[in-house]
């Protein structure tokens, strides 16, 4: 386990280095002059020049590249252009809302996933099962962003329980925070749930076809001891899996989610440096969510393994 | 609902976005460029069946049109993921083991790490907003895709005896892989391609709606849905309209999908995806 931890681990930082240059050389390169790029076709020289010099675009590419990657390992990330704080700052203010929101929606689409899958496959062919599939055969169809504005339509304008968007912040307390990030949570997490119920059902479905389940039943045990006891561990392992690929589909769709509701979260934030062309800001905030996709992926892979010892082999 | 009466099901959902997005390019209800500010708002029925959206454009027409942007981006997208993916992993699968595999399974996984939004963003952040940047992020996300999909069906073939036959016939691993491989991960490949095409509309509307696809004045569906949100406590059916479009286009390729699946190949039928 420990030698394929450690392989894991020097592709890890292999796939980060690789991402690390592919940003760079997309923000850094692409536009020729980033400063003259972020400034626009009207700035003065002068500010053009002073902006390279802040930027610190005078040394040559590998001396910046190296500037750029040991300050995010340090925590320094630069400084925003348009707003002239620290781009660190900016991301963790901004994390305290897409962190709790993406762990929510998880969560939500978690449990309802795991149990509907299972009710269908243990009723398999029967009407739950049927209505199941129907539903997440929809649930897949529908994106999350216009589930979104149905949430509010329904909840929000008609019925007033909740409000159409913004975030009161925490400091307004844990309740109203909570408040405010459900229906984005909602709007991320069902059609996350219609897959995973979908997954979890074909692999218990799967499970309950081996032999150590028609065994365990000749022993005397009830399907739902069955299940219970050796189905759904086994069963689990491809959830997993999924749990992890769908991750980054989670934060893609948390960056729009949180453009339906207005929330200051990541996604509004990158929104905001596009428009406003604050390079700084795309680099470090893109580095940082294909650090989050690479490192979920990981930790699935050695998750994975953990489980199942023959994955350890290759 | 079985195999057939999916692909079936399928097949008219989708075929009827097809024949409107094809029909539109020579006839629509309405001119969708020219606004008509007296028309604005019209609820559904008289000359305009659906009504009318904020500029007075006729909502049968805008929805035409979108459901044209939105199948030509996501059919370029497959196809550029086709075009790269499929040489690569059928390259992987005839090195298999050696460097060429593990280079191309590694810039897999790297391209990998890049949600489809992710490329855009980076895109759009220096070249501008476009449909060609959505094109060009959901090309680029489908080629790892189609590398995987390729690369683990050859890898099944190259042990099989015709192809053992093949090369002792004397043929070369390229010639082995385009003249036995390919045909044989075909159906493979177009179940994979309906699936990345239904994919391909959901990531184009979701590009679109947060400004990094198709820019005014093209309608696209994502587009429409962002503008109709500020109006959605008056007129909820201009929010409506574009996100059914939407659902029924991705439902019905993704049954035509499930349903081609089965019809292909018995041996690929799973419960779910």
């Amino acid at each position: 386990m420990l030698r394929y931890a450690l392989s894991r681990l020097v592709s890890l930082a292999l796939s980060l280095l690789a991402a690390s240059v592919v940003i760079f050389a997309v923000i850094e390169v692409i536009p020729g002059d980033p400063a003259a790029y972020m400034l626009g076709l009207n700035a003065a020289p002068e500010t053009v020049a002073a902006l390279r010099e802040e930027l610190g675009l005078t040394g040559s590419l590998w001396a910046r590249y190296l500037d750029w990657v040991s300050g995010m390992l340090t925590g320094d990330f630069g400084l925003s252009y348009t707003y002239r704080v620290p781009v660190a700052d900016l991301v963790v203010q901004r994390l305290g809302v897409s962190l709790p929101l993406a762990g929510y929606a998880l969560a939500l689409s978690t449990a309802i996933a795991l149990p509907v899958g299972l009710w269908a496959a243990a009723r398999r062919g029967g009407p739950v099962d049927l209505a199941v599939m129907g539903a997440t055969q929809l649930g897949i169809a529908v994106p999350n962003f216009w589930f979104a504005m149905l949430l509010v339509l329904v909840f929000a304008v008609k019925l007033g329980w909740f409000s159409a968007g913004g975030f009161p912040g925490w400091e307004g307390g844990f309740l109203a925070g909570i408040k405010a990030l459900t229906l984005p949570a909602v709007a991320l997490a069902l059609p996350q749930a219609a897959i995973l119920a979908r997954v979890m059902r074909s692999a218990l479905i799967e499970t309950l076809g081996q032999d150590y389940i028609r065994s365990a039943r000749a022993k005397g045990l009830t399907q739902g001891q069955a299940i219970r006891r050796h189905a759904l561990r086994n069963a689990l392992i491809p959830v997993l899996t999924i749990l992890g690929l769908q991750f980054s589909f989670l934060l893609a769709g948390a960056i729009i989610i949180e453009n339906v509701f207005f929330l200051p979260g990541l996604g509004r934030l990158i929104f905001q440096a596009i428009t406003q062309r604050d390079l700084i800001v795309v680099e470090s905030v893109v580095m940082l969510l294909v650090f989050a996709v690479i490192v979920v992926t990981f930790v699935v892979d050695l998750a994975y393994a953990a489980v199942d010892p023959r994955l350890r082999r290759r | 609902m079985s195999g057939r009466a999916q692909l079936i099901v399928g097949g008219v959902l989708s075929g009827l976005f097809l024949l409107a997005a094809a029909v539109s390019l020579v006839w629509m209800p309405h001119d969708v460029a020219a606004l008509n500010i007296a028309d604005r708002l019209r609820p559904p029925g008289g000359p305009y069946p659906l009504g009318t959206d904020q500029f007075g454009r006729d909502m049968l027409s805008m929805l035409m049109v979108g459901a044209r942007s939105s199948i030509a981006v996501a059919l370029v997208a497959v196809g550029i993921g086709m075009g790269m993916g499929v040489p690569l992993g059928l390259l992987a699968a005839a090195n298999r083991g050696g460097w060429l595999d593990e280079v191309v399974m590694r810039g897999n996984d790297l391209i990998f790490a890049f949600p489809a939004l992710v490329i855009a963003i980076l895109i759009t952040a220096v070249l501008g907003p476009s449909a060609v940047n959505a094109i060009l992020a959901i090309g680029i996300f489908n080629i790892p895709v189609f590398a995987r999909v390729t690369r683990g069906g050859a890898l099944s073939l190259w042990t099989l005896d015709y192809v053992l036959a093949a090369r002792v016939a004397g043929k070369g691993r390229a010639r082995i892989s385009v003249e036995h491989i390919l045909p044989n991960i075909a159906n493979l490949l177009i179940v994979q391609g309906t699936i990345q095409f239904s994919l391909g509309i959901l990531a184009e509307a979701g590009l679109s709606y947060v400004g990094l696809g198709a820019q005014p004045p093209t309608p696209s569906w994502g587009r429409m849905l962002a503008e109709a949100q500020t109006m959605i406590y008056t007129h909820p059916l201009l929010a409506v309209l574009p996100g059914l479009a939407i659902v029924l286009m991705v439902l019905g390729l993704n049954l035509m999908g499930d349903g081609l699946r089965d019809a292909l190949d018995p041996r690929l039928r799973r419960a779910a995806r």
